[in-house]
């Protein structure tokens, strides 16, 4: 033999899954509810993808270069961040809300705590939270661009199909709800663009329907119950697809490194989302809530990791053997 | 007939297309044998003979060092040359007997012995006389296992026949061409408990074993075959055990707690040769596999022969290999020098010619949880390894790190590559060391 053999420890081989193929899937993912974006707002939403996505791998990569740390863009989570938060944005934002989105969202909310794997926080979420208190004008503006290809079917006062269902508006029909020509961020009107890629996911193993299911069943239960409508269809499916229940539950509640690893704390998750989201849309002043709670949530997935430690197998609940 | 199995597990390219179909070849030494006196957990064996002296296939050259212990037998004929030290495949230095092979294969004459004629006690003792010790890896002495303190609570017997390691085709073999020796072997183990039902497991991914051992088992009222899901790592102790009794251990029981006693094929099988044809533990079957071989066999080979000889016997290499293993790639060891002896332990050498760790570098971790997932022992073993990586031990023991049973699901899956089971392992060792201090 003319070579050295390696040796290292057991096991030898690995799966072919590697990080940056998980989040390239998820960015085909949201390819969809981009497109179908686009198609719905014209190419203003496009621009702000763009800058949004290349604001947050410029970040990453100036940062890390400066940092001489080694250069991590290739894995494609910053791109994932630039997308999903552009998918949150209205699509009249002008262009420097999501440079300023992406610079918050990757420097202080995902670098500065240490790169990837390391942010508390989702950092599309907490920077489209971030802009939503700092320029909230600019960020609850839904006026469609003039260069939109799509027909969008208005409500009367003008604003989201959530916001109308809050101020008491008896609404639209439910085809343009599922199809997504209505207002809204980017990303989040079309419930069948975003459930394609939420169903390719699912079915690529690459996100699993514990914290969807549980995050949009305990919201419904909560809506039903605190709600004051009941069972009326037109406020449920409202509540369901006029707003970013959708994109939150299926792309950014799902998020690894901002959710539980436990399985019973993933259900525990779900369920204080889908109360939050609840809390904040019935209760609060505005008519989202979902990007709050979920960026409220994952500040307490340390404690619910905590308390949901599995039992070991062969270990009887309670104590040892 | 259900398919059985239990929750978590892998599946891995199993690469048993490359020997399985390759009849089992009993193969000689040409070289010299070397048998380290630790082939076996517990007490090493104590040299019976000297150098110089002459010995015959089948004689016992060292005696069990103690009750949790195992003698060893000459495999060839020739004259002891020394007792010294030698490397082994997991990379130690061992004392062994080095022996000159004379190439006449002379043999002692075997005591056969009719089964039915046979006490409780005359059984163990000729298992233990016989060497016998688990083949599938762990290398426990088989009489030890045999000897429960209440041998009227076991309830199953379970043959293991799952080979859930990839690329090892032994068991495989086995089962195809010896089928009456294995069930001869189980026959052995239930007549020492008397409540006991025998069960052989194999995985669905064998339906020529699974068809061939169901012929044989026909007229065997105290025999049953399950079926189980193919799925790694199936053939642990603990998962197997699940799968087919729906009863559960931890790292601090055994088996016969929850009525079970585990052996592997090769291990039933060397019952059966050791208690009815007198003949001891002296060979095993073992795979020679891998993309750097040129041509995989399965081999019957001598205890105490050459790694060298048997990658030879296979044509030698295609392929530069980067990587040689002694076992299955999940849980076997990686070597550095082929100079080694088979021991009783030694299922496969595994030669490829990539090597997926040094292929594939470590990111940082995502939580992803694909290693909870899929943890078969119900751990966290991202938050274990961050831990042993740490030296924090008390967090360690509050997450049952000490549960884990290094079957390398984790570090296979993680889509970051981390090597999550060599952290745990490393803790747990270091963990199991302060136990016996204290």
């Amino acid at each position: 033999m003319n070579e050295l053999l390696h040796v290292s420890s057991s096991p030898h081989v690995r799966s072919k899954v590697r990080t940056d193929q998980i989040m390239l899937m998820v960015v085909i993912a949201l390819l969809p509810a981009s497109c179908f974006g686009i198609y719905n707002f014209g190419l203003r939403a496009l621009m702000l993808i763009c800058v949004s996505v290349a604001t947050c791998v410029l970040m990453e990569l100036v940062y890390e270069a400066a940092m001489k740390k080694p250069v991590t863009i290739s894995d494609f989570s910053a791109v994932v961040t630039g997308l999903l938060l552009a998918l949150n944005l209205p699509a009249s934002a002008p262009w420097w809300i999501p440079v300023i989105g992406g610079i918050f969202a990757v420097l202080v909310v995902k670098q500065l705590f240490g790169g990837l794997g390391q942010n508390f926080m989702n950092p599309a979420l907490a920077a489209r939270c971030f802009l939503l208190i700092s320029f909230t004008g600019r960020m609850t503006d839904f006026t469609v661009p003039a260069s939109a290809f799509g027909t969008i079917t208005d409500t009367l006062s003008g604003a989201t199909p959530l916001a109308a269902v809050k101020a008491g508006e008896d609404i639209f029909n439910i085809t343009s709800l599922l199809i997504g020509n209505v207002k809204g961020t980017i990303g989040e009107t079309s419930a069948i663009a975003i459930l394609i890629g939420a169903l390719f996911l699912v079915c690529i193993k690459v996100i699993d329907l514990r914290i969807p299911l549980t995050y949009i069943g305990s919201f419904l239960v909560f809506i039903i119950l605190f709600g004051g409508h009941g069972l009326d269809a037109n406020f449920i499916l409202g509540h369901l697809f006029g707003g970013g229940l959708m994109l939150g539950a299926w792309f950014m509640a799902t998020d690894y490194v901002t959710t539980p690893i436990t399985k019973s704390g993933q259900l525990v998750y779900g369920v204080i989302l889908g109360v939050l989201t609840g809390l904040f849309r019935i209760f609060g002043g505005s008519a989202e809530g979902v990007s709050y709670a979920i960026i409220f949530s994952n500040l307490l997935v340390p404690l619910i990791e905590r308390v949901t430690i599995p039992v070991a197998f062969g270990i009887s609940k309670g104590g040892k053997a | 007939m259900g398919i059985l199995t239990f929750k978590g597990g892998i599946h891995p390219y199993d690469g048993k297309e490359l020997s399985k179909d390759k009849l089992i070849e009993a193969l000689n030494p040409t070289g010299n044998l070397v048998y380290p006196l630790s082939q076996h957990i517990g007490a090493p064996a104590k040299p019976i003979v000297e150098a110089g002296e002459h010995v015959l296939i089948g004689q016992k050259i060292a005696e069990a060092g103690g009750f949790v212990s195992a003698p060893i037998y000459a495999s060839v004929s020739g004259t002891v040359q020394s007792i010294e030290s030698t490397l082994t495949t997991v990379g130690s230095v061992v004392e062994a007997i080095f022996l000159e092979n004379d190439g006449k294969y002379e043999t002692v004459e075997f005591q056969p012995a009719q089964l039915d004629n046979l006490a409780k006690e005359e059984i163990i003792k000729r298992i233990s006389e016989g060497g016998v010790v688990g083949m599938g890896g762990a290398g426990f002495p088989s009489h030890v296992k045999l000897s429960p303190k209440e041998p009227e609570k076991i309830e199953y017997i379970l043959v293991n026949g799952a080979e859930c390691e990839p690329y090892l085709t032994s068991d495989y073999r086995r089962m195809l061409e010896e089928p009456e020796k294995v069930i001869g072997g189980l026959k052995v183990i239930l007549k020492l408990f008397d409540n006991a039902k025998g069960y052989i497991c194999i995985e669905d991914n064998k339906p020529d074993c699974i068809a061939k051992i169901s012929q044989f088992i026909v007229n065997e009222p105290r025999i049953e075959l399950k079926k189980l899901k193919t799925k790694y790592p199936q053939g642990a102790e603990r998962m197997l055990i699940d799968a087919v009794t729906k009863r559960k251990i931890n790292s601090s029981m055994l088996p016969a707690d929850v009525g079970c006693v585990v052996d592997n094929i090769d291990t039933v099988v060397a019952i059966y040769k050791s208690v009815v044809l007198g003949m001891p533990l002296m060979h095993r079957i073992v795979t020679v596999t891998g993309n750097a071989i040129a041509n995989p066999k399965n081999y019957y080979v001598p205890v105490g022969m050459n790694y060298q000889e048997l990658v030879d016997a296979a044509g030698g290499f295609k392929a530069q290999p980067k990587k040689i293993i002694s076992g299955g790639p999940m849980m076997g060891f990686s070597m550095f020098d082929l100079n080694v002896p088979v021991t009783k332990i030694t299922s496969s050498v595994l030669c490829l010619a990539e090597d997926d760790i040094a292929d594939n570098p470590t990111t940082t971790c995502i939580n992803c949880g694909r290693c909870v997932t899929d943890c078969p022992e119900n751990l966290l073993p991202s938050r274990l390894a961050k831990f042993a990586d740490n030296h924090d031990m008390d967090s360690f023991i509050r997450y049952h790190g000490m549960e884990c049973c290094e079957c390398g699901c984790c570090s296979f899956v993680c889509p970051a590559k981390r090597p999550l089971s060599q952290s745990i392992k490393s803790l747990r060792k270091t963990a199991l060391a302060n136990r016996k201090k204290n």
